[in-house]
C-alpha cells in the first residue's frame, strides 16, 4: 500500500516538472528565437534555417534600425507618452483613490458604483472613436495640436488600479492620520505625508501597471493618428510602427501578392529588422522586468475587488 | 402603559402631572429639522476630500460615460438634425437593429461575428482558465527554491509583452511561405501533429482549420504564467498542519491535492472564474485586429471566416455609412457580457458566499 502511493507520487511529480519546463521554454522561445533572426542574414531568415542560434551572424538589420530616423523619433513618442501618462493617470487615480477610501465621503457607494459600472459595460469602439476623434479636434481648436496629448489625457483609464489603491488606502490606520491631523496637516498633507509613503508598495504596482499599459498601448494611438497625412507619422509611438513596418515590408500578413518594397541589395531580411525593432522595444520592459517583480506578484494578490 | 411607550422622548412631572418633552429628543429634532443644512455643511468643511475626487470623475465622464451617451445614435437617424449632435437627430426606433437581423449584406456577417465570438470566448475559458491552476499546482511540487523562481521569471514574462510585438511574433513563426521565404519554424511542429502541407504553406494563421488554435495557444502563451500568481498564493497558503492531518489519516499525494489543496483554494477560483465570465465577451478585440489577414492579397481576409468576432465587425463599419449599425451590434454584445458578469457574480453570492462586487 505504502509503496503504490510513493509510485503515484513520483510519477506526478515527473508530469509537474515535464510540463512545467516544457511550459516555461515554450515562453521564452520566441524572444530568443527574435534575437537570434535578428543577428542572421536574409538567407537563414527567410530560408528557414534558424532554428534557434543565429545563422551567418551579422549586425546589418540592428544598424538599419539604429539609423533609421523614424525609428527613433516614434521611440521617443513612446517614452513620452508613458512618462507623462502614467504620471497624469496615476496622479487623478491616487487623488480620486483617497477621496474614495473615506467612510465620511457622502455617496461613496455611488462614486464607486460610477467606477466599477466602466469595467462592467463599455460604449463599444465606434462610439469611442467618435469620442476621441472629437476630442482630438477640441485639443487642436485650443491649442493643443500635438496628437499625442490627446493619447496621454483622454486613454489609459483603468478602474481596477483605482480600486487597488483604494483599498491599500483603506488599509491605513486610522490613528496615524488622527495623529498627523492634530498636528495640523491639511487634507492634503494627510495624503502626501501619510498615506503615500504608508502605501508605497501598491503605488508602485499601480504605476507599473500605468507604465506597461502605455508603452505596450497600440489600438487607440493607430485609430486617432492614422498617418498618411503630411507628418503625422511623426507622433505614431513606436508600437504603431513597428506594425507599419510589418506590414510594408514583411511577407507575412496574410497577402502573399509580393510586397516588393523591401531592397533586394540588402544582406538582412525585412523580418530581422523586424525582429531588431522588437528587440529594441522590448528591452526597457525586460531591463526593469527584475526589479518590478516582486511588486506585481504582490499587488495581483492584493487585488480582491470588493466594494 | 401609555408612559413605558412614550418613555424615550417625554419626561412625566410627577409634581404637576404633565409631560414635557426630552430634551435629548428636542436635540433629535433639530437635527432632523437641519439634516440637509448640516449635510451642506460637512461638505463645505470637506471641500478639500471632494475637490480630490473631481479630475477623476471629470475624467470617466468625458471619456467613458460621454461615448455611452452616444450610444443613443443607434436609435436615431444621423441624417437629420446638426452633424455630430446625437442629441439634435431625430429619433428612428429599432432600425439598425432590425438591419443587424434581416438585411441581407450585414446579417449573415453580424452573425458569424456573433457565433465567433462565442466560440473564442468559450475556448478561451475551456483552456484558459484551468491551465493557471494546474500551473500553480505543478509549481507547488517544486521543492527548490531557486528553479520555481527561474521558471515563474519564464512564464510571467509574456504577459509583458505588447499585442504588436506578441502578434509580429505569432506571424513571423506561423508565416505563409511565398517564393523567397519558406513557412514558419514552429509550422513544423503543427505538420508533425498533422497539419496538412497547403494550410502551412499558406501560413497558419490564415488558415480557417488551425486559427483557432494558434490564438488559444498564444493566448496560453501570453496569460497562462501570470494568471497562476493568484492562484499560487492560494496554494502556499495551505497550512502545512492540514498536510500533516491528511498525511496522519493516511492520504498520499493525490488525497492530499483531493481533499486538501482543492478545496482550500476553492474561493479563489470561483473569485477568478467570476472574472473570467465577466470579461468573456470582450475577447481581445486588439490582437484579433492584428491576427486578422490585411492587406490586398490574395491571401488577405482569409481567417475572417473563424477570427472576425463583434468587435472586428464594429471596427470596419466604424468609418462607413452604417457605423450605427456597428454600434448597435456591439452593445448588444457588450449588454450580453454584463448580463454576464452580474449574473454570474449572483450566483457565486448564493451559491458560496463568494462574491467579486
Amino acid at each position: 500500500m505504502k509503496r503504490k502511493t510513493e509510485v503515484s507520487e513520483l510519477i506526478f511529480k515527473i508530469i509537474a516538472y515535464f510540463i512545467l519546463i516544457l511550459f516555461s521554454l515554450m515562453c521564452v522561445y520566441p524572444l530568443i528565437y527574435a534575437l537570434s533572426a535578428a543577428f542572421s542574414s536574409a538567407d537563414a531568415v527567410d530560408g528557414g534555417k534558424v532554428i534557434l542560434w543565429p545563422v551567418d551572424v551579422q549586425g546589418s538589420a540592428f544598424k538599419h534600425v539604429l539609423t533609421d530616423n523614424r525609428f527613433w523619433i516614434n521611440y521617443s513618442n513612446t517614452l513620452f507618452v508613458t512618462f507623462f501618462g502614467t504620471v497624469w493617470s496615476l496622479g487623478y487615480s491616487i487623488l480620486g483613490a483617497y477621496a474614495l477610501s473615506k467612510k465620511r465621503l457622502l455617496g461613496r457607494h455611488g462614486f464607486n458604483f460610477f467606477l466599477v459600472f466602466t469595467m462592467w459595460f463599455s460604449a463599444g469602439i465606434i462610439p469611442q472613436y467618435m469620442n476621441y476623434m472629437q476630442t482630438s479636434q477640441v485639443f487642436t481648436s485650443i491649442g493643443i495640436t500635438d496628437l499625442k496629448w490627446t493619447i496621454v489625457i483622454a486613454m489609459g483609464m483603468n478602474a481596477t488600479n483605482i480600486i487597488l489603491l483604494r483599498n491599500s488606502f483603506e488599509g491605513v490606520p486610522s490613528e496615524i492620520e488622527e495623529a498627523a491631523r492634530i498636528d495640523g496637516a491639511t487634507e492634503l498633507q494627510v495624503l502626501t505625508k501619510v498615506y503615500i509613503p504608508m502605501s508605497k508598495a501598491t503605488i508602485a504596482t499601480v504605476a507599473l501597471f500605468f507604465g506597461i499599459s502605455r508603452w505596450n498601448g497600440y489600438f487607440w494611438a493607430y485609430k486617432v493618428i492614422p498617418g498618411g497625412e503630411q507628418g503625422q507619422e511623426y507622433s505614431w509611438p513606436v508600437q504603431v510602427y513597428i506594425r507599419d513596418f510589418l506590414n510594408t515590408y514583411t511577407q507575412i500578413t496574410g497577402s502573399s501578392a509580393g510586397d516588393n518594397k523591401w531592397s533586394p541589395d540588402y544582406t538582412y531580411s525585412a523580418t530581422s529588422v523586424l525582429y531588431a525593432m522588437v528587440v529594441c522595444a522590448v528591452i526597457p520592459i525586460l531591463a526593469i522586468y527584475p526589479f518590478i517583480q516582486k511588486y506585481f506578484a504582490k499587488g495581483v494578490n492584493m487585488g480582491g475587488v470588493k466594494e | 402603559m401609555f408612559k413605558l411607550k412614550c418613555d424615550d422622548f417625554l419626561i412625566y412631572d410627577e409634581a404637576t402631572g404633565t409631560y414635557s418633552m426630552s430634551p435629548e429628543q428636542q436635540v433629535r429634532d433639530e437635527t432632523e429639522r437641519n439634516k440637509w443644512k448640516n449635510t451642506g455643511f460637512t461638505i463645505l468643511k470637506d471641500w478639500r476630500l471632494y475637490a480630490m475626487l473631481i479630475p477623476m470623475i471629470l475624467v470617466y465622464l468625458l471619456w467613458k460615460y460621454l461615448p455611452m451617451y452616444e450610444l443613443m445614435g443607434c436609435f436615431k437617424d444621423p441624417n437629420t438634425g446638426v452633424k455630430g449632435h446625437v442629441n439634435t437627430y431625430y429619433w428612428n426606433g429599432l432600425r439598425y437593429f432590425q438591419m443587424l437581423f434581416t438585411d441581407g449584406n450585414l446579417s449573415p456577417e453580424f452573425w458569424r461575428a456573433f457565433r465567433n465570438t462565442f466560440i473564442t470566448a468559450f475556448y478561451g475559458l475551456l483552456f484558459g482558465f484551468p491551465m493557471p491552476i494546474i500551473l500553480a499546482l505543478f509549481f507547488n511540487e517544486v521543492r527548490s527554491n531557486v528553479a520555481r523562481s527561474i521558471m515563474q521569471v519564464c512564464v510571467y514574462l509574456p504577459k509583458f509583452l505588447s499585442t504588436v510585438i506578441v502578434t509580429s511574433l505569432v506571424l513571423i513563426l506561423f508565416r505563409n511561405s511565398t517564393n523567397n521565404q519558406t513557412p514558419g519554424v514552429v509550422s513544423k511542429v503543427f505538420g508533425w501533429f498533422g497539419a496538412d502541407q497547403t494550410a502551412i504553406n499558406q501560413g497558419l494563421v490564415f488558415s480557417t482549420k488551425y486559427y483557432r488554435a494558434i490564438y488559444i495557444i498564444s493566448d496560453l502563451w501570453e496569460h497562462a504564467g501570470y494568471d497562476s500568481i493568484v492562484f499560487f498564493a492560494a496554494v502556499i497558503a495551505v497550512s502545512p498542519t492540514s498536510y500533516e492531518a491528511a498525511q496522519i489519516d493516511g492520504a498520499g499525494k493525490m488525497a492530499q491535492m483531493r481533499y486538501v489543496v482543492i478545496p482550500s483554494i476553492l474561493s479563489t477560483v470561483i473569485i477568478m472564474l467570476i472574472m473570467k465570465i465577466g470579461g468573456l465577451l470582450s475577447v481581445g478585440y486588439e490582437k484579433i485586429f492584428l491576427l486578422l489577414g490585411q492587406g490586398n492579397g490574395e491571401g488577405a481576409g482569409s481567417n475572417y471566416e473563424v477570427a472576425h468576432v463583434v468587435s472586428t465587425f464594429a471596427n470596419d463599419l466604424s468609418d462607413t455609412e452604417f457605423k450605427a449599425v456597428g454600434t448597435a451590434a456591439e452593445m448588444l454584445n457588450n449588454l450580453i457580457g454584463m448580463i454576464l458578469v452580474i449574473g454570474s457574480n449572483s450566483i457565486a453570492r448564493k451559491a458560496s458566499d463568494v462574491s467579486l462586487y
